[in-house]
């Protein structure tokens, strides 16, 4: 009976751990609230490192992001609408930086849902992609994020007392570089 | 004893539990909105091939959405051939695979090969689906009637009359180099077929 009772807690533990976690993330992070644990490596390319804000190797988690606002783009090689926005997205980063008031102030990355690190770089190198992607081969990432449809942008606020807000989120929908960096600066309060 | 069996059951059941709640991942694009129909999770493999690497590959010629048909026998000593079967149009992991295969046009171009996507779908079927992904840029083949009969010939027809989810790479001489009948319910990697392709360099 022991045995029975230390295996069933044992099975009820191991489903509360691996499966609760998925299944909490039945839906896509919103706005107002804070962004789910997404662990994402620091990159290897020293560029892509400086213009974080980085330094060191290991993990790093989007808050530690050197900005008062990031775009967060949830895409995948595969997705169609992905790939037609993928220009235009890079317009928003060119935007951006060619802003010497706005360039320190909004950073942007993609996370490749279920692309493995080959997928990620296909898609960087077709559409000359000049922002850091990082690859979610095992849909980790896509899991917490309530396993989202692409793209799915969001827009994370950093607070001055650390703390972090995502501010604005949109399933596809991407308007052009303009309009986009519009809604980030009113809904970052860059504005 | 008894302890140990009754231990092993519930161990062997909590583990079959935890694989049924875990459902199998894809990220779906948002291109095609509500139309995607789901499947669930199937068993990975529901055939066996009647084909293996080194054999010369079954010939077939395919309508294709341009109209066209499209022989196999066409690319021989001018093209590698990749042939992508996909079980279904509609459904969830086959309408991110191609579009992927769009992106990567300029390496299959690196390779020398062409690629074809054969489902068991019919034509008007396959020309929405596509038209829904924004075009592809290879021939996409109906193996629609007698149905099935291409995907029967390779060993890669369930039992349900679908396809698997199937990768064959054809060299120039028309000989099978790599094949990959990949679990229906996961896009095979593109770096596997690439490395295959790089292969026959």
């Amino acid at each position: 009976m022991k045995i029975i009772l230390t295996a069933l807690i044992l099975i009820t533990f191991s489903i509360s751990i691996q499966v609760l976690p998925a299944s909490a993330a039945n839906k896509p992070p919103e706005k107002g609230e804070t962004l789910p644990l997404i662990n994402l490596p620091v990159p290897k390319n020293a560029e892509e490192r400086n213009y974080l804000g980085l330094s060191g190797g290991g993990l790093f988690k989007i808050p530690q992001i050197k900005a008062c606002a990031v775009i967060v783009e949830l895409f995948s090689m595969y997705c169609p609408f992905c790939q037609k926005d993928a220009p235009r997205v890079n317009e928003l980063y060119r935007l951006i930086e060619s802003n010497p008031v706005l360039k320190n102030k909004i950073k942007l990355i993609g996370i490749g849902v279920g692309n493995s690190p080959y997928e990620v770089g296909v898609f960087k190198k077709t559409y000359d992609i000049p922002f850091p992607l990082f690859p979610d081969k095992d849909f980790v990432i896509h899991k917490v994020c309530g396993e989202v449809r692409t793209p799915y942008y969001m827009i994370v606020r950093m607070n001055e007392d650390g703390t972090h807000q995502i501010v604005h989120t949109q399933l596809g929908n991407y308007p052009g570089a303009e309009p986009f960096l519009e809604v980030v600066l009113k809904a970052s309060g860059l504005k | 004893m008894n302890k140990k069996r009754v231990l092993h059951f519930i161990l062997i059941t909590g583990v079959l539990f935890l694989s049924v709640l875990t459902p199998v991942a894809f990220g779906l694009s948002d291109a095609y909105k509500g139309n995607i129909y789901e499947i669930g999770t199937l068993k990975p493999i529901d055939s066996v091939l009647r084909v293996k690497v080194g054999d010369r590959a079954p010939e077939f010629s395919l309508p294709s959405i341009s109209e066209q048909k499209v022989s196999l026998s066409q690319f021989l000593g001018k093209k590698n051939v990749v042939i992508s079967f996909v079980p279904a149009a509609w459904t969830p992991v086959c309408s991110d695979q191609w579009p992927g295969y769009n992106v990567a046009k300029d390496i299959f171009s690196q390779y020398d090969a062409i690629l074809l996507g054969i489902t068991v779908d019919n034509i008007p079927t396959l020309f929405a689906w596509t038209n829904q992904m924004g075009q592809v840029w290879f021939p996409v083949l109906s193996d629609f009637w007698p149905h099935g009969a291409v995907a029967k010939r390779y060993g890669v027809l369930r039992s349900n009359g679908v396809s698997e989810r199937a990768l064959f790479v054809i060299d120039k001489k028309g000989i099978l180099r790599y094949i990959d009948v990949h679990d229906i319910n996961k896009r095979p990697p593109l770096e596997d077929l690439m490395g295959a392709l790089e292969k026959l360099k």
